[in-house]
C-alpha cells in the first residue's frame, strides 16, 4: 500500500503541530519545489530529499544556504512550513506537495497559496492556511529567533499559535470543513452519488453526441 | 440579470451541492498524460474502484516523449516505463491512448482541440495546469493534481468550488508584428502572476474576437500564468467553424444542435461580473520576459525596469531576477544574447505559430553557435506543417526539425539547456530552471520573435525583421 492509499481512510484534521520550517519569498513555483527532471517515475517516492533540490545544492552537490539545509531547522518530525505569497504558482504538479509532505510538512501557513497547489494539498489532508502579511512577517522573524519551538495550526479556532502567541488565520470554508469532517479524501463521497452522476451527464446533450 | 458562460457550464454540470459547501462537478471530458496519471490509476487499483465512464477520457504521450527519435524502447529507462505504464493503464480500463503509432499523438492540449474532443459548453479537466487552453472554445477547462486525477477516474466529478469571474477585454485593433502571445504576457504584466488567483478570466472585446481559434488557445492556455486557473473566450462563428469536420465534433443534423446549443452558452450580453479589466490592444508591443515568472515582462524596446518601479512586496523577487538573469535594471532587453532558440509548445506549437516563425526564417540563417529547435505540437501539426514545406524553409535556415511533443517546455525529456545558457522561446515559462538546467536562463517570446532571435543570435525586435520582407 502507498502512502496515500494509508492516509485516505477518513481521518479527520483538526490541529497540526509541528517543527516550522521558514520558505520566505514570493511567487514560489511548483519548479522550485519539485524540478521536473525529478518526475520521471510512476510513484512519488523518494520525492523528499528532492523537494527544493536546486534551491538547496548547487550543481557541484554542495549544500547552498536555504532553510532547509540549516541545522537548526534539520530536526525530524512532523513539520509546518512558513511561506509568502502566491506559494506553489505554475504547474499543477502534486509532485510538489507530495515532496513537501514526505520531507515532513504536515500544514502551511502563508499569506496567499495558487489556487491548484491549495487545492491539491487540500485533497492529501494538508491545510494551507492564510495569515495576514504582517503576523506572517512576524511569524518568520520568531522562527528565525528561535526555531526550537513548535508551530501548532488549529482549524477549529482558526488560529496558528507558537509558545503564547496565536495568529488568526483563515481558509475557504469548503476546504476547511473537508479537512475538519476528514472528507479531504473526496473520491468515495463523489462515488456515492455515481446514479445522480449518470443523470447529470444524461441532461447533457453532448454526452449523448447531440442525436437528439 | 443575465448570466455569464461560467454561472451556465456550472449550473449545467453541477450534480450536487456537497456538504462542504463545494460542487460536485461532472467532468466532460478529462484528458490524461503519463506524467500526472500513473499513481492515479494505482490509487484506483489499490482502492478497488473502476473507471465508470471511460469513454469520456482520452490519453496521449508528451511530457517525456523525445523528439528526435520515438523508437521504442526509449533510450531513457524511466521514459519508457512511464510510456509503458499508460499503456498499460489505459488498457486495463478502456481509455482511449493516442501513442505516436496512432498517429494522433501529440501535446495534449494540441489534440483535444484538433480532434474536435474540445467543445463549447463542455466542463474539461487535465493533470496539467495548461488544460486552461481549452477554454478558447468556451469550456471551462483547468487544471488538477494526481489526486483529483483520481477522482475524476473514479466518478468523472470533482469537489469544486467556483470561481469568480473577471472580465478581460482587449479593445482596438493589434499592430502589425504583434501576436496573441504579446496579448497574454501583456496582460499578465498588468495584472500579475498572482492577480488571478480565485479568478476565471473572460477574455473579451475586439482583438479577440478577431483571433483565430489558435490565437486564443495561445491567450487562454498562459490564464494561469496570471493565477487564474481557467480562462475562456465566449464561442462564436469563429469557434463553430473551426470544429466542422473534425473527427470527434458532431454531424449533420447534429452539428447544427450542437450549434445552437455551444452558442447558447455564451455569457449573456448583461451578465455580472466581480470585476471588469480594459487593455487598449494598440498599445501592445512584441514582449519579452526578462525574469523569472511570467509577469516579468517588457516590450522589446523597453529598458529592464527599476526595482523601484514595483510594489515594496515585489521587490526581493525583482533582485533575485536581476541576479540570476544576469540582467541589470536600466538595461535593455535587445541586444541580449541567446544560446538556444525554441519554438513549440501547447501555447505555441500550432500550425499558425509555424507558418508564422517561418516567415521570419524565410529572411535568414540561424546564428552560428546558436541551437534552434523547431517541435511542432502533435503528428497532425507535424503533417500539414510538411504538406506546406515548412520544415524545408526551418531546415534551410539551420533550425532543426522535430517530432512532436513538450520538449524544451519542460525539459523532462532529452531536450534541455545546459548550464546558464540562455534560451528564447515560445512557451509558457520562464522560472528557475524550467527548462532542464538548475541555472538555465528563459526569455518568453512570441515564436516569430524566437525566430527573428535566432538568426540574430540575440533579442531583436521582430518588427525589424517583418519590415524587410518582400510584400
Amino acid at each position: 500500500m502507498t502512502d496515500q492509499a494509508k492516509k485516505s481512510a477518513l481521518l479527520p484534521v483538526t490541529r497540526v503541530s509541528g517543527r516550522p520550517i521558514p520558505l520566505p519569498g514570493n511567487d514560489i513555483d511548483t519548479d522550485r519545489i519539485i524540478p521536473a527532471r525529478f518526475m520521471t517515475a510512476i510513484t512519488f517516492d523518494g520525492l523528499g530529499e528532492l523537494a527544493f533540490r536546486d534551491a538547496r545544492f548547487g550543481a557541484d552537490g554542495k549544500p547552498l544556504d536555504h532553510p532547509m539545509n540549516d541545522p537548526r531547522f534539520r530536526a525530524k518530525g512532523p513539520r509546518v512550513a512558513i511561506v509568502n505569497k502566491n506559494f506553489g504558482c505554475g504547474s499543477s504538479r502534486e509532485h510538489a506537495p507530495q515532496a513537501m509532505w514526505r520531507w515532513g510538512v504536515q500544514a502551511i501557513v502563508g499569506e496567499s497559496f495558487a489556487d491548484i497547489f491549495f487545492g491539491n494539498c487540500v485533497a492529501m489532508g494538508i491545510p494551507c492556511v492564510t495569515a495576514s502579511e504582517a503576523d506572517v512577517a512576524s511569524l518568520l522573524r520568531a522562527v528565525e529567533a528561535d526555531p526550537s519551538q513548535d508551530l501548532v495550526v488549529d482549524l477549529d479556532a482558526m488560529t496558528a499559535t507558537r509558545g503564547g502567541t496565536s495568529v488568526p488565520v483563515s481558509m475557504p470554508e469548503g476546504a476547511r470543513t473537508q479537512l475538519l469532517r476528514g472528507t479531504w479524501d473526496a473520491t468515495r463521497i463523489l462515488v456515492d452519488a455515481l446514479p445522480k452522476v449518470r443523470e447529470t451527464a444524461d441532461r447533457l446533450p453532448y454526452v449523448g453526441g447531440f442525436a437528439r | 440579470m443575465g448570466k455569464s458562460l461560467l454561472d451556465k457550464v456550472w449550473e449545467r454540470h453541477s450534480v450536487r451541492e456537497l456538504e462542504s459547501g463545494q460542487t460536485q462537478l461532472f467532468i466532460g471530458l478529462h484528458l490524461v498524460h503519463e506524467v500526472t496519471s500513473p499513481q492515479a490509476f494505482a490509487m484506483i487499483r489499490e482502492a478497488g474502484l473502476g473507471v465508470p465512464f471511460p469513454d469520456r477520457t482520452f490519453a496521449t504521450v508528451d511530457h517525456i516523449i523525445p523528439t528526435d527519435t520515438q523508437v521504442r524502447p526509449l533510450a531513457d529507462g524511466q521514459a519508457e516505463t512511464m510510456m509503458s505504464a499508460i499503456e498499460s493503464n489505459c488498457r486495463e480500463f478502456g481509455i482511449r491512448l493516442f501513442t505516436p503509432e496512432s498517429g494522433h499523438q501529440g501535446i495534449v492540449h494540441v489534440i483535444g482541440p484538433e480532434l474536435g474532443l474540445t467543445q463549447p459548453g463542455m466542463t474539461i479537466a487535465c493533470g496539467d495546469s495548461h488544460t486552461s487552453t481549452h477554454g478558447a472554445f468556451g469550456a471551462v477547462a483547468f487544471g488538477i493534481g494526481t489526486s483529483q486525477v483520481r477522482d475524476v477516474l473514479a466518478s468523472q466529478c470533482l469537489a469544486i468550488q467556483r470561481p469568480k469571474v473577471r472580465r478581460v477585454e482587449v479593445t482596438g485593433r493589434l499592430r502589425p508584428g504583434v501576436y496573441a502571445k504579446d496579448v497574454i504576457l501583456d496582460v499578465i504584466r498588468r495584472l500579475g502572476v498572482k492577480g488571478g488567483v480565485g479568478f476565471a478570466y473572460e477574455y473579451a472585446g475586439e482583438v479577440f474576437d478577431a483571433m483565430s481559434m489558435e490565437e486564443r488557445m495561445t491567450v487562454c492556455n498562459m490564464s494561469i500564468e496570471g493565477g487564474a486557473r481557467l480562462g475562456y473566450v465566449n464561442p462564436d462563428r469563429t469557434t463553430v467553424e473551426y470544429l466542422r469536420g473534425r473527427s470527434f465534433a458532431p454531424t449533420g443534423d447534429a452539428f447544427t444542435r450542437a450549434e445552437a446549443w455551444w452558442t447558447s452558452m455564451a455569457s449573456d450580453p448583461d451578465a455580472s461580473f466581480h470585476d471588469r479589466v480594459s487593455i487598449d490592444g494598440r498599445g501592445i508591443a512584441p514582449t519579452v520576459t526578462w525574469g523569472i515568472n511570467p509577469g516579468q515582462a517588457i516590450g522589446v524596446d523597453e529598458k529592464v525596469p527599476a526595482a523601484a518601479a514595483f510594489a515594496a512586496d515585489e521587490r526581493a523577487t525583482v533582485e533575485d531576477a536581476y541576479e540570476y538573469m544576469g540582467l541589470a535594471a536600466g538595461q535593455a532587453i535587445a541586444g541580449t544574447k541567446i544560446d538556444v532558440a525554441f519554438i513549440g509548445s501547447c501555447t505555441n506549437g500550432r500550425l499558425s505559430d509555424l507558418r508564422e516563425a517561418a516567415k521570419v526564417a524565410r529572411l535568414g540563417r540561424v546564428k552560428p553557435g546558436v541551437k534552434a529547435l523547431v517541435v511542432p505540437g502533435s503528428q497532425a501539426v507535424a503533417r500539414a506543417a510538411e504538406a506546406e514545406g515548412l520544415h524545408e524553409t526551418f531546415r534551410a535556415a539551420g533550425f532543426e526539425w522535430r517530432l512532436p511533443g513538450c520538449s524544451m517546455c519542460l525539459a523532462m525529456n532529452p531536450d534541455k539547456l545546459s548550464g546558464r545558457q540562455v534560451c528564447a522561446s515560445s512557451s509558457n515559462r520562464n522560472f528557475k530552471g524550467r527548462q532542464g538546467s538548475p541555472s538555465g536562463r528563459t526569455l518568453l517570446m512570441s515564436p516569430a520573435m524566437v525566430a527573428a532571435a535566432a538568426i540574430e543570435g540575440a533579442v531583436v525586435d521582430v518588427r525589424d525583421f517583418l519590415s524587410k520582407a518582400p510584400a
